[in-house]
This record gives structure tokens, C-alpha cells and sequence, in this order.
């Protein structure tokens, strides 16, 4: 069982190569019902805001402990242009492209752990995680 | 990757097969606004029992097609959306405003019949009124018995070659 | 037994203009009920083939079952003829109490009542078969009484059986075709709630509900998380095209929602259960009226393999 997939984002359909890569590394992991999809949009979100907002990045979907704790780990990683006010980019209904501005407050909700670190001009990182419960 | 649209008497059904990329969707909403012309139909059903992910892209696009629809004087029907499916676009915070839900695709054609045989809406949705789709969604309205009767006559003119004695009433 | 039910509405406004319930009520039905109690032996075996058929009460012997059955359907009848369902309500609330202990789920007792509906409707129509007019009207008497019982039937066990139902696996119960109960008792905790929503979804596709009546009655208290909860649940079925109605708010729960700020406008509330699912049939009822343009469809249909797959 790999636990761990790089899938490069730069085109469309890789988004869908890495929301079905998150989908069975979490049915590995023993996640079932309704998370699988919470976890394949979350990635989905993310990986679109690269496309849309970066060009092109990276998605890491990886298996995590913590403690007794087991869950997913996904980290989005871009070189884009980077987000000025994070505060604004999570508030709901805020976007630059013309966007719902759900993508990042959206995922912050559906995920357990969610943290994003930008600098204008080098690039993003979203890193969120999702427990077994 | 290319929708597939069937043409159903006054309605179009397209059927999304997977994940759709932005020129698909654009392809998708350029395709049913020109058929709607050229057709005149009243309504759109589009199919997503096959999207096992309804991200905000995927649902900001849909409704901007069901809106541009709707300026060409039809109705859009979503057809579809699985359990996990919408419970996570409803945590995500994502509704479907101005489009109709329904489970399948018997359920559709009801839900646009129903719809089209009401004469004042059907007015509002063919001068794109946007008050004309403010009640979209799954839930009926409650019927009035003087729109159920009306109804059931337009209904049954065309069918039978002879109106019943009540719709000829009503006819007078 | 949906072609039936649909002919109702149809013909009450269209072919028989004077609405002929009085002469149903007083005539016809007692003739009816009569009918069915000549023919109890021959209609109690058929009603129990169909429950064998469905495999319900599977935990039960021929025998228990003959005489359950039976003493139901003694009560049945007489609920139909006086009007009166109490008899049968507690007799409903007492046959729970046996056949849990056996294995027996306590929504199989509804279930098992619409078959006698349904079993009784289809010997209606062997009946009247060449008089379709008194048919209808016979009919028009007969299934709002059926559906009624069936509702005070399940309303008596939602509410009598909480224990029995908190210990259902899946606790959506099926009243009628296209209507879910999802009645929620206790203190609801983010797991149990995500537990519950996922089983009303995919029981609205599973068994292709319309309306879904939640009942939040055994709810004490209320959080904001469940709040939000509950109208995700509203706003997720609408997704799938089905409504839901609230049922058994409390004063102080609604209270609370108003205080916590919850945005209820899209939320149909309805006093009790009952009411609830009367406003489901209303709604159901709106959809069965629907069903001529239903009939035409079948012409489109047939249209669209004939000329659209060019
Ligand atoms: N990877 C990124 N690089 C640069 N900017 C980003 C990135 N991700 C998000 N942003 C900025 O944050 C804003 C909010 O993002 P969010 O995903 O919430 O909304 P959106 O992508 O604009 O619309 P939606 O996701 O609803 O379709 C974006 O409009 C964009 O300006
Ligand atoms: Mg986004």
C-alpha cells in the first residue's frame, strides 16, 4: 500500500487523478460513507484553486498519525502569485476570478485540520488533515 | 469530453458522464443555449448521477448555465446529485439557487410538466422574468384547487379527443 | 395499487362532477365492509402470502402469524366501518410490544398494514371489476380511510416505541410509498447526526421518497450544531428533490433556534406528527394529481427513442 502520492496539477483532469488518488488512499485508511466524498472535494477545492489561481502545483495526499489518531494528510503546493490578505481569501463569498468564494472557508469546514501559508510572489501551501473517528 | 444531448419533446436532457474540465462545461452551456433556441424548449434536465464530486467550480457552473438557460426561456432540471453528494455541497455551504432538483429522470419530466402546465409561471420563465424561477427546487408549492382543475384540463384536451364535461366548463 | 390511487383525484374532478362521497359513505362502504367480512378467511390468506412474499415477520410462525393477522384484520375492518382507529391503534401499540422481542422490527407493522390496504383494494377492485364507476367512487371512500389508518398506525408506534426505534439500525421508517419518517429521539452527538442524514439521503434515493417527515419530538434539547445540522438535512434532500417537513418542535427548541440565529426560512414546520404527515399526503396528494401530464409522458418517451437518437 503506497502511503503516500505526488500527482502534479497543471490540467483539469488531473484534478479528478487526484481526488480519485485521495478517495482510495482514505478507503485504505478506513474512512467510509459520506467522508470519502468530503475528502475527494476537499482535495477537488484545492486543487482547482491551483489551476485556477497558480497555473500549476502539486497535490501530496499521505497517510498521518497522531497519537493514537490515524488520518489523511493532503498539502497543495503552489508557486503562484500568492495571497495578499489570507483573513479575506477565508472569508465565505470572497474571490479575485469571479469565483462563489466557497473553495478555502468551504474545505476549512469540511476537513478537521486546515492551515494555509502564503508569500505574495514565491507561492501557496494548503496543508489539512482529516481524523478516523 | 463531450455531454450527450437527447431532445425530448419540448425538453433536453443532457447527461453528464464524468468530470467535467471548463472547456466541457462551456462546450456543454454553448451546445443547450443554441438547442434551446432552435428547438424552443421549455426545459433542460441535466443528468449528474455519474459526478461523484460537486465541487463550488462544478456547481457555480452549472448554475450559471441553468441562469443563461433560463434567459433563453427554459427551465433547468438537476437530475441526480447521490446522497454523499449533495450532504457535502450542503457542508460546503453550496445551494442551488434558480434550478430545480429532482431524483430522476421520470421525477424531471413530472416536475417541468408540472411546471409548464401552470399558466402564470409559464408566462414569467418565457420573458425571463426572475421572479418566474424564484421557487425553483424540489419542493412543490401548495397547489391552489383552482390550479389543480385548470391543470388536469389542459392536461387531458390534448390526450382525449373529446374534453370532459368539466373542462368544458372551465373552458367557457 | 398506484395505478389506484391515482385514478382517484382524476375522476373526482373530471368524470364524476357530483361529487358522489355521501352516497359512498352511506351506501357503498358499509356494502364494502360487509364484502369483507364474507370473505375474511379467503382475504386473510392472501394478505399473509403477501407478507410471507415480502419476508416480513420472518421471526414468527405460520401460526402466530395467522392469528395476528387475523385479529388485525378484524380490527381493520371495524376501523373502517366506525371511522374510529383507536381499537386498532392500540392493538398496533400491543402487536409492537410482541413481535420486538421475536425479531420483528417495529416498521414492519406499517409495512404489513399497507399490504392489507393494498390486498383489500385489489379484492375492491375484483369486486367492482365491471362496474368501474361505483368502483371509483368505493374507492374514492375507501383510501382515505385506509391511509388513515395507516398513518394513526404509525403515528402510535413512532410515539410508543421510542425505545424500539433508538434501537433500530436504520430508523427511517417507510409510511407510504414515496414518504419517510425520520423520527429523531435523544441527544444527537456530530457522529450520530452525520449517521442519520446519511441514512435519510440515502434512503430518499433508495426508496424513492418525495416527502421526508422529520420528527424531532424525542429531541430535549438543541444546540447550534444540531441546528445547523437539521437545516443541512432540509437543504441536502432538496438537492436529491425531496421536501422535508419538521415535526414536534417544542416551544423552547424554536426558541432557541431563533436565539441561536438559525435560518429557518427554507424549513416547512408542522405541529405534530400527525400533522405532518398529513401535510406529506397533501403534498404527495399534490404530486398524485400531477400524474396525467405522468400519462402523456409515457407518449414523449416512447418519442424520444423513436426520433432523438438521430
Ligand atoms: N493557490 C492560490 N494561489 C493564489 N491565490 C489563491 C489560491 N487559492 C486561493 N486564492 C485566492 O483566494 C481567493 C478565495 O479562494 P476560494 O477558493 O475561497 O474562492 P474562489 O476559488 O475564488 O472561488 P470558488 O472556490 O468558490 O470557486 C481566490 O479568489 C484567490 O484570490
Ligand atoms: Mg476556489
Amino acid at each position: 500500500m503506497a502511503d503516500e502520492s505526488r500527482i502534479n496539477i497543471s490540467n483539469a483532469a488531473e484534478i479528478v487523478t487526484a481526488r480519485r488518488q485521495g478517495r482510495v488512499l482514505a478507503v485504505q485508511l478506513g474512512f467510509d460513507g459520506s467522508e470519502l466524498t468530503v475528502i475527494a472535494t476537499a482535495i477537488s477545492e484545492i486543487a482547482r484553486n491551483i489551476l485556477e489561481h497558480a497555473k500549476d502545483g502539486e497535490v501530496i495526499i499521505s497517510r498521518c498519525n497522531h497519537r493514537r489518531k490515524c488520518g489523511i494528510c493532503v498539502v497543495a503546493r503552489d508557486s503562484g502569485p500568492g495571497i495578499a490578505d489570507i483573513d479575506q481569501a477565508m472569508q465565505y463569498g470572497y474571490s479575485t476570478h469571479k469565483g462563489l468564494g466557497i473553495g478555502l472557508p468551504g474545505t476549512k469546514l469540511l476537513m478537521d485540520e486546515f492551515h494555509i501559508v502564503s508569500v505574495v510572489g514565491q507561492g501557496t501551501t494548503v496543508t489539512m488533515k482529516k481524523w478516523r473517528h | 469530453m463531450q455531454v450527450p444531448i437527447l431532445k425530448q419533446g419540448n425538453y433536453l436532457i443532457a447527461s453528464v458522464q464524468s468530470a467535467l474540465s471548463d472547456d466541457d462545461l462551456r462546450l456543454l452551456r454553448d451546445d443547450l443555449s443554441d438547442r434551446v433556441g432552435r428547438f424552443r424548449s421549455t426545459g433542460v434536465i441535466i443528468d449528474v448521477t455519474a459526478l461523484d464530486v460537486i465541487d463550488s467550480f462544478a456547481t457555480r457552473t452549472l448554475q450559471s448555465v441553468a441562469q443563461m438557460l433560463k434567459l433563453r426561456g427554459a427551465y433547468t432540471v438537476i437530475v441526480g446529485i447521490r446522497p454523499d453528494v449533495a450532504f457535502v455541497m450542503v457542508q460546503l455551504g453550496l445551494t442551488l439557487a434558480d434550478v430545480g432538483a429532482a431524483l430522476d429522470l421520470e421525477e424531471a419530466l413530472e416536475h417541468l410538466n408540472r411546471r409548464s402546465h401552470k399558466p402564470n409561471e409559464y408566462r414569467t420563465m418565457r420573458t425571463g422574468d426572475p421572479r418566474g424561477s424564484a421557487r425553483g427546487g424540489g419542493a412543490p408549492s401548495r397547489p391552489t384547487l383552482s390550479g389543480v382543475n385548470r391543470r388536469q384540463d389542459q392536461d387531458e384536451k390534448p390526450r382525449s379527443g373529446h374534453a370532459s364535461p368539466r373542462s368544458l366548463e372551465h373552458g367557457r | 395499487m398506484k395505478r389506484i390511487v391515482r385514478r382517484k383525484p382524476q375522476n373526482r374532478d373530471g368524470v364524476h362532477p357530483k361529487a358522489p362521497s355521501d352516497e359512498a359513505k352511506d351506501v357503498l362502504l358499509p356494502q364494502f365492509v360487509e364484502h369483507l367480512r364474507q370473505n375474511r378467511t379467503e382475504l386473510c390468506e392472501q394478505w399473509i402470502t403477501h407478507i410471507a412474499q415480502a419476508e416480513l415477520l420472518t421471526g414468527m410462525s405460520e401460526e402466530e402469524t395467522l392469528t395476528e393477522a387475523t385479529s388485525v384484520y378484524d380490527n381493520y375492518v371495524e376501523a373502517l366501518e366506525s371511522g374510529s382507529v383507536e381499537v386498532l391503534q392500540a392493538y398496533a401499540r400491543k402487536l409492537c410490544d410482541r413481535i420486538i422481542p421475536r425479531g420483528g422490527e417495529t416498521h414492519e407493522v406499517v409495512e404489513i398494514v399497507l399490504l392489507l390496504r393494498d390486498t383489500l383494494a385489489r379484492s375492491l377492485l375484483r369486486k367492482y371489476q365491471n362496474d368501474f364507476k361505483v368502483f371509483n367512487i368505493v374507492l374514492d371512500a375507501y383510501e382515505p380511510a385506509a391511509n388513515r389508518i395507516a398513518n394513526a398506525v404509525a403515528v402510535s408506534f413512532v410515539q410508543q416505541q421510542e425505545e424500539a426505534i433508538r434501537k433500530l439500525s436504520t430508523p427511517v421508517l417507510q409510511v407510504r410509498e414515496r414518504l419517510l419518517i425520520l423520527p429523531i429521539i435523544g441527544v444527537l452527538d456530530t457522529r450520530r447526526a452525520r449517521q442519520l442524514t446519511e441514512q435519510l439521503l440515502r434512503g430518499i434515493r433508495d426508496r424513492r421518497a418525495k416527502v421526508v417527515v422529520v420528527d424531532i419530538t424525542g429531541v430535549p434539547v438543541i444546540d447550534s450544531k444540531v441546528a445547523n445540522h437539521l437545516v443541512q438535512t432540509v437543504e441536502a434532500s432538496r438537492l436529491m428533490g425531496a421536501s422535508v417537513i419538521i415535526t414536534g418542535m417544542s416551544s423552547e427548541i424554536a426558541q432557541t433556534l431563533v436565539t441561536l440565529g438559525v435560518d429557518l426560512s427554507k424549513v416547512n414546520t408542522v405541529g405534530d406528527l400527525q400533522g405532518g404527515i398529513e401535510e406529506a399526503e397533501r403534498l404527495l396528494g399534490y404530486e398524485v394529481l400531477r400524474d396525467p401530464p405522468c400519462a402523456g409522458m409515457e407518449g414523449h418517451t416512447g418519442e424520444k427513442y423513436a426520433s432523438t437518437h438521430s
